[in-house]
């Protein structure tokens, strides 16, 4: 092992590069450095043309999200050490379309997190001066692991779904739908379930379980999705069942 | 140029803008307000946030318990109206959240569980396990989807203010995907950029961190307050300076010196206990804990590592079941980013710069002297925090003053004339500007990084946790040569489509405006308060200084300096006591 590595970094450059293009860096190799950093020494040192995003470098604020030697990842997270000896190939993240360099356009999936209503949902909100709404730890846990999303966009990149069917609401958005339904306080999820069962919703996963294996945060959409699924099969039969108006 | 117009502009997409984006759909539905963010909104740095929000909600605490410990937290510098209005409308605020969906953690009957954070009397930090700061951001995010009259220009960075007659009317901001200026109107602009913590070389803060707002407002003549009171965290992982949250000591975590010693007893900070002791030792404030670490560091008690000092932090006597139910994201940040397992190991730690105590001069609504122009959030400084902030105050003033000055800035747009034709001028200006200031000059010019950390090494070494005049003196000498130097910077990249070598040029030249008001506020502070410590004049001196700095850019030179007395309300100045 030296002390250099080579990056090998997909360039894409709008109105310069008919297509994406590989260019080769060396940089040091430091044991405490992660890919962000090799990326950053770029940036700071050989070339200042390289784009890609970044911000907290402590895995909460899903900027960073890449392919790395073709695995989605938080370069912020991956060390160097572990793809030694190199060279290590660093890609933006496949599904989405790429704007310049490593970074993609992710304005698909807000305009997804927007339609599944990720909000609390009440008929009606019991005044502030009565203080909290109540929920017990247990009911916290209900939905805690799906709050816990950081929207890195890691599952989308590792969807089989996602590139096939351009409209699907994706991993993330329908974990972030579970998360409201499966909340004590909310009233929504009725509506909800609505949403996310159409056609491009929760029917379109065919449980691959890509989405846990790379999540950063496991959150576990696909167990999400599965749950989701047996929710609005059970309110299907329910509303088939029963007359309209029962409980 | 495109213009854009509407009524209320909100310059940052963190905790701060989106309370008050919310606050203005709810309170104003017929205000037409946008949120201009350099990055998308659930990346700010309130995501970064770990332990807490103080508001008391316990039958035992009370406003004035909160007050005081802020107040005394903050050396008797906040403005105790102010502090007053903070602690009233804190609770509610953290409610609001709770309605919202914000996960607090519970109590085993369902009500809302607090903590103690440092400084405090009493338990009053509300929490979501130790990812606060992340659940209260996409709480707010998610909760603003539902207001479709919240406009939102993400990734849009902002150059400058459109003042005329007196009135901010807008911004100029780059649209980071085209490379395009545009020009955005406004009859009231908000500023809520957060901190500016990258102007060290050691900070718990994220890359964005650049005092933006701070800076824009700065040169549109608006003072900057109390400037010289940078806070730092005890407890930074050395080398990435990530925070290892004040959760992991108020759950019982110790600091210990190269020999296993508790040493803050050593400095006025009580008596070790085997459980923690409110406002005692490890829960003493952020600033006494961090300047007995560099005591240490004198003593020759502290330990050698590959990146400096440090001292450990220990948290195995909690146990595997504690450490993984109330402060998860430590243990993983732990193994992540160190390579450590707190459950079995020592922790290293050394102080980071953390939080800016001060900020844009606002008034209690959140206003700043310059008519149309409010600010919140760590860009601002109201005062409440005054010269040390308290722990898990400031995810609670992010709510209560983003509310407030949203609300004001709301007010104020209804009431205003439409913007002047005059600002559309400026604005085709500042393209001119950042066309010549900003051309890709290849070869012979100063290198970006280069410049980045000299600033970074002439703060740490000038304006760190003690200081002197001497040093104070050769910082501002070498801030003033590197804006200089900054005037031919050799920039790499001349294309337009998500070019981030751009903004990080803009973004350096807001620091430097910054950082030359931090070393002027507090070469010309010549006493010790709070964070604010002069090894050449170590006592407080309420006669001067029970005032606030006002830094004020000039053209040309150094900042002018003026002070405005500190607001007192019911508690006269005292001395700090922790742990007796």
């Amino acid at each position: 092992m030296g002390d250099t590595v080579l990056l090998e970094v997909q360039r894409y450059r709008p109105g310069v590069d008919a297509a994406p293009v590989w260019q080769v860096y060396e940089v040091p190799y430091r044991r405490e450095w992660t890919v962000l950093d090799a990326l950053n020494h770029v940036k700071d040192r050989l070339d200042g043309t390289l784009s890609f995003r970044w911000a907290c470098r402590m895995g909460v604020c899903g900027s960073c999200g890449m392919m790395v030697d073709g695995e989605p990842a938080l370069t912020c997270a991956v060390y160097l050490e572990r793809h030694l000896p190199g060279p290590i190939r660093v890609a933006p993240l496949k599904g989405f379309p790429v704007i310049r360099d490593l970074v993609v356009d992710i304005s698909g999936f807000l305009e997804k997190l927007r339609e599944v209503r990720p909000w609390i949902v009440r008929a009606v909100e019991k005044p502030l001066s009565e203080g909290e709404v109540l929920q017990t730890p247990e009911e916290l846990a209900m939905y805690k692991q799906e709050s816990m999303c950081i929207n890195c966009m890691l599952c989308y990149s590792a969807c089989p779904i996602v590139p096939l069917e351009p409209g699907f609401l994706g991993p993330a958005a329908i974990a972030i739908a579970q998360r409201y339904n499966q909340d004590s306080r909310d009233e929504g999820s009725r509506e909800r379930l609505d949403l996310i069962s159409r056609k491009d919703g929760i029917w379109s996963c065919t449980f691959v379980s890509e989405c846990t294996t790379v999540c950063p945060k496991n959150v576990d959409p696909a167990g999400a999705i599965q749950r989701a699924k047996v929710t609005a099969t059970l309110e299907w039969f329910r509303s088939v069942l029963l007359p309209r108006g029962s409980p | 140029m495109e213009e854009h117009a509407h009524d209320v502009l909100l310059i940052g997409g963190g905790g701060a803008g989106l309370r008050a984006a919310i606050a203005i759909a709810e309170s104003h539905p017929g205000i037409d307000v946008a949120v201009v963010s350099k990055v998308y909104p659930m990346r700010s740095h309130t995501v970064a946030a770990e332990g807490g929000a103080a508001a008391v909600i316990k039958p035992e605490d009370s406003l004035d318990a909160h007050a005081y410990d802020t107040i005394s937290g903050g050396d008797w510098l906040p403005d105790q109206d102010a502090v007053e209005d903070f602690v009233r409308e804190a609770p509610g605020e953290l409610l609001r959240l709770e309605r919202w969906g914000c996960p607090w953690s519970r109590q085993p009957d369902g009500k809302v569980a607090v903590r103690p954070f440092g400084g405090m009397k009493i338990e009053r930090t509300w929490y979501a396990a130790d990812k606060t700061g992340f659940h209260l951001l996409h709480t707010l995010f998610q909760t603003s989807l539902k207001y479709p009259a919240v406009k939102r220009y993400d990734e849009w960075f902002v150059t400058r203010l459109l003042v005329d007659e007196g009135r901010c009317q807008g911004v100029t901001a780059l649209e980071t995907a085209s490379g395009r200026l545009h020009a955005l109107t406004a009859r009231a602009v908000l500023i809520a950029t957060g901190g500016c913590g990258r102007v060290f070389p050691f900070t718990t803060n994220a890359n964005i961190k650049n005092g933006d707002g701070m800076a824009l407002a700065y040169r549109a003549g608006v003072p900057l307050k109390d400037m010289e009171f940078v806070q730092y965290h005890p407890t930074g992982l050395p080398f990435t300076g990530i925070l290892i949250t004040e959760a992991a000591r108020s759950e019982g975590g110790w600091l210990v010196n190269r020999d296993g010693y508790r040493y803050l007893q050593d400095y006025d900070l009580g008596r070790p206990e085997p459980r923690p002791v409110l406002r005692s030792m490890e829960l003493g404030p952020r600033d006494r804990l961090s300047q007995a670490f560099v005591k240490e560091v004198q003593k020759g008690r502290t330990v050698d590592s590959p990146h400096g000092p440090v001292v450990h932090l220990d948290v195995r006597h909690l146990g595997e079941a504690v450490i993984d139910a109330r402060i998860p994201f430590v243990r993983e940040l732990c193994l992540k980013y160190e390579n450590i397992d707190p459950v079995r190991e020592l922790i290293p730690v050394r102080p980071v710069v953390h939080y800016m105590m001060g900020g844009v001069h606002t008034d209690r609504e959140g206003a700043t002297p310059l008519r149309g122009l409010y600010a919140a959030g760590e860009a601002a400084c109201v005062s409440i925090n005054g010269a040390n902030r308290l722990g898990s105050n400031s995810l609670t003033e992010i709510l209560v003053y983003g509310a407030r000055a949203g609300k004001a800035a709301a007010r104020f747009a209804a009431e205003a004339p439409p913007p002047s034709r005059a600002v559309l001028a400026q604005a085709r200006d500042e393209e001119r500007r950042l066309a010549e200031d900003l051309r890709p000059r290849r070869g012979g010019g100063e290198r970006l990084a280069d410049l980045r950390a000299e600033m970074h090494r002439s703060m740490e070494g000038g304006a760190g946790i003690y200081r002197d005049a001497a040093g104070l003196g050769a910082s501002a000498a070498k801030i003033r040569e590197l804006q200089e130097r900054g005037r031919r910077l050799a920039l790499d990249d001349a294309s337009l489509a998500f070019n981030t070598e751009l903004p990080a040029a803009l973004e350096l030249s807001y620091m430097l405006d910054v950082a030359e008001a931090i070393i002027l506020s507090a070469l010309r502070r010549t006493e010790s308060r709070g964070s604010h410590q002069r090894t050449d004049h170590p006592g407080r001196d309420d006669a001067r200084f029970l005032a606030h700095t006002l830094a004020f850019r000039a053209e040309d030179g150094p900042p002018r300096i003026e002070y405005l007395p500190v607001t007192l309300t019911r508690w006269p100045p005292g001395e700090r006591v922790y742990g007796r």
